[in-house]
């Protein structure tokens, strides 16, 4: 016997068929069946979205998830909770693990733990170096065979612009994008967060915006060079958005992420001293929240990405600088998104849902990012006008390391649909 | 400041005034013990030093015993934080022994700050990183009024590596308080531009003359290259072109006033001919050290 879903009457928005209307979504057996007005729901059984957007399912381009190796900071199953909770039906964890991420067998790993414990689905992304040390290139071909959607050593960004031209040939051979965290090390080292007044008056050391940018000049130069799809992850800096304009008018195939915090967080918002607010790349001035922003809204950047990062309370609660960098952000985005960039009139609805669904599918080349029958049936439903406040205690992430914690939202997730199963509703798991 | 005292950035002009006119009362007659005072018995302080700083250290100590108040110093060596305790157990294990107040030293900047968001007593800090160092700029401020009637409109010229000074951070926010004129002198790496916008009233120049000429006050800052990641300007040009001489003292006011918070290296950021000299205050910034920590704690206790 088929198991069928309707949801109906909600206000269905695909960007990439261009719908914006309200509508009912029938879904069997985990696919999409029909999109269309008053659907007949029979015997099947029906999710009232009134007074909701219902979205193709979100995809997180850009998470860790920390296992393997890092299991007291989150693991697959948590991760994936924490993704359903905040709209989430998909997230790309990166490969920073212990061990990296950098073969098939990890990958597989990855893939057979994701399949029996999240709740969500989950693609890996592979290392480009082995154990992400910036100096052989890592088995991605295989990688590739085992399931990646893409390389990086995010965190420990390749600084041999020998070995990204060798990864990039081999990225464009597979078909995979190369995703870069964009950062000097050299201009970077020993910093804290951002290089600035802000800096200067705490007497942290300073990260530059140059650390970002030269590295971001230097790869779109060798995507140049290479033809390969590169994407700038967690792009924060106002140059680096000019850059990545630049190589898209040059029609180069260059693509652009950018976080929540980046957005919505200058340097200057930091409560001193309280390692929440650090992360790389880190807080910059207000210029640079503004063009991030600016950059999404004329489309230079095309996702929105949350760079969720958990780390412990005994690893966050010391000195800022012996803190790890990063933040958790995957119950926060949307509301996040919402507040900046939709009820201030930057974006509209189907601009926004994009960055969230069709762009990031199309980038990483994956399943779903849109409504069309016979797509797999993940859904975001979430609301414009709810108001509530982020509680992280209640977070089923195993870490609390966010700046957001108490913050009043207007809109935010509503419901999960994952294969046709609703797996969160309101705060609760089903 | 019933939450202790964490830097001059976010002190009130009122509280500065009050602490610098309160010390002139621990200040000892010439040539005359400091007094004995009462105000603090039954008070019980610890000193927490994670970095060694036996001038600092002492004067807590002095200016505490002073005020009759039980003091006790720790060192980092040999105390549970070289066992691995992370600083906000050490700080707790400390708190549920109930001192009134804790003095404190830390290499990281904004570890007081960080740490008084969890700990209910009064936190003194006694230099934090690369960020401030409070009760410096107090004393400094205190030794320029013991030869000037007023901070208001002075001209002052802070010399050396501003960039990691807590002291230069501490005596720009205070000073600026005042409405001096503050010019910051350096080699270049060590000299962010950005200096210029913590506080109103700060000029830059990497040119030493300029920087001295008609000041009423010169701050040397001590120079520590060794301890830096990187070299940001050969240690053997650093006296040539940073060091105080007397032919700089003459370009400045002729009764110019010049300290240094110490411990001083001589020959290498001051010549020992200015260290030792009549308009040298170094001593006088010592000795006001007490009378000043004396006045932060019992303002903060009495309250």
């Amino acid at each position: 016997m088929s198991s069928r879903l309707v949801v109906k009457n909600g206000r269905v928005v695909d960007p990439a068929r261009q719908i914006d209307a309200i509508l009912d979504v029938a879904i069997v057996d985990g696919v999409i069946s029909e999109v269309a007005a008053s659907i007949d729901s029979g015997s099947a059984s029906v999710f009232d979205a009134t007074g909701l957007v219902v979205a193709p399912g979100f995809i997180d381009m850009h998470v860790h998830l920390r296992e393997p190796g890092f299991e007291h900071a989150e693991t697959i199953e948590t991760g994936s909770r924490s993704a359903a909770a905040g709209g989430f039906t998909a997230v790309c964890c990166m490969p920073n693990t212990q061990p990296v991420n950098d073969n098939a067998t990890v990958t597989s790993y990855i893939i057979a733990r994701a399949r029996r414990h999240a709740v969500v689905n989950v693609y890996p992304i592979g290392a480009i170096t082995k154990d992400s040390a910036g100096e052989a290139l890592a088995e991605i071909s295989s990688m590739k065979e085992a399931g990646i959607v893409a390389i990086s050593d995010d965190g420990r960004p390749v600084m041999n612009a020998r070995l990204v031209r060798r990864a990039m040939e081999f990225a464009k051979s597979l078909r995979l994008p190369l995703i870069e965290h964009c950062e000097d090390l050299h201009l970077s080292a020993g910093g804290d967060m951002h290089e600035g007044v802000e800096s200067t008056r705490l007497g942290l050391r300073g990260i530059p915006r140059a650390a970002e940018d030269v590295m971001v000049a230097r790869d779109i130069l060798l995507a140049e060079v290479t033809g390969a799809h590169y994407h700038v992850a967690h792009i924060s800096s106002k140059n680096a958005v000019d850059m990545v304009a630049f190589a898209k008018s040059r029609g180069l195939p260059v693509t652009a992420e950018a976080t929540p915090h980046h957005f919505v967080l200058a340097d200057r918002d930091m409560l001193p001293y309280d390692s929440n607010f650090k992360m790389k790349p880190p807080l910059r001035e207000p210029r640079d929240v503004d063009a991030v922003m600016q950059g999404l809204a004329s489309g230079v950047i095309d996702a929105i990405a949350t760079d969720h990062a958990p780390h412990p309370g005994s690893e966050k609660m010391q000195e800022f600088e012996r803190c790890p960098f990063g933040i958790i952000g995957l119950e926060t985005a949307i509301a996040l998104s919402l507040d900046r960039l939709f009820h201030t009139g930057k974006a509209g609805l189907s601009q926004f849902v994009a960055w969230f669904t069709v762009n990031p599918a199309r980038i990483l080349s994956l399943p779903g990012g849109t409504l069309a029958p016979g797509s797999p049936a993940d859904l975001t439903l979430f609301s414009l006008d709810a108001e509530w406040v982020y509680d992280v205690n209640k977070s089923p992430s195993k870490s609390r390391n966010t700046p957001f914690d108490g913050r009043h939202f207007k809109g935010g997730p509503a419901a999960t649909i994952v294969a046709g199963n609703l797996i969160w509703r309101a705060g609760e798991f089903l | 400041m019933r939450a202790g005292l964490l830097g001059i950035e976010e002190l009130s002009r009122a509280n500065i005034d009050a602490i610098l006119a309160r010390s002139r009362d621990f200040q000892p007659p010439p040539n005359q013990p400091f007094g004995r005072f009462d105000f603090l018995r039954g008070r019980t302080i610890v000193n927490l030093f994670f970095e060694a700083s036996t001038r600092t250290r002492t004067s807590f100590e002095i200016a505490a015993k002073r005020l009759g108040a039980d003091v006790l110093s720790i060192t980092a060596s040999g105390s549970s934080v070289s066992k691995g305790e992370s600083l906000v157990d050490t700080l707790n294990t400390l708190g549920a022994m109930r001192p009134d107040l804790i003095v404190m030293r830390h290499s990281a900047s904004g570890a007081p700050h960080f740490l008084s968001r969890y700990l209910p007593f009064p936190i003194v800090n006694a230099g934090d990183g690369t960020h401030e160092h409070p009760t410096q700029a107090l004393l400094d401020a205190r030794t320029i009024l013991d030869r000037r009637s007023s901070l208001e409109n002075l001209h002052i010229a802070i010399i050396g590596d501003i960039d990691h000074s807590r002291v230069a951070r501490s005596n720009i926010h205070l000073l600026s308080k005042f409405g001096a004129r503050i010019v910051l002198c350096g080699p270049a790496s060590l000299l962010p531009e950005e200096l210029k916008q913590i506080a109103p009233g700060v000029e830059l120049t990497t040119d030493m003359r300029e920087a001295i000429r008609g000041v009423d006050v010169i701050m040397m800052l001590r120079v520590q290259l060794e301890r830096q990641h990187e070299t940001p300007i050969p240690a053997n040009e650093y006296f040539q072109f940073y060091g105080l001489r007397p032919e700089h003292v003459s370009l400045a006011a002729p009764d110019v006033i010049v300290m240094h918070p110490g411990p001083i290296n001589r020959g290498r950021e001051i010549s020992s001919e200015v260290a030792d000299s009549q308009r040298s205050a170094i001593l006088n910034q010592v000795e006001n050290g007490i009378a000043v920590r004396m006045a932060v704690l019992e303002r903060i206790l009495a309250s």
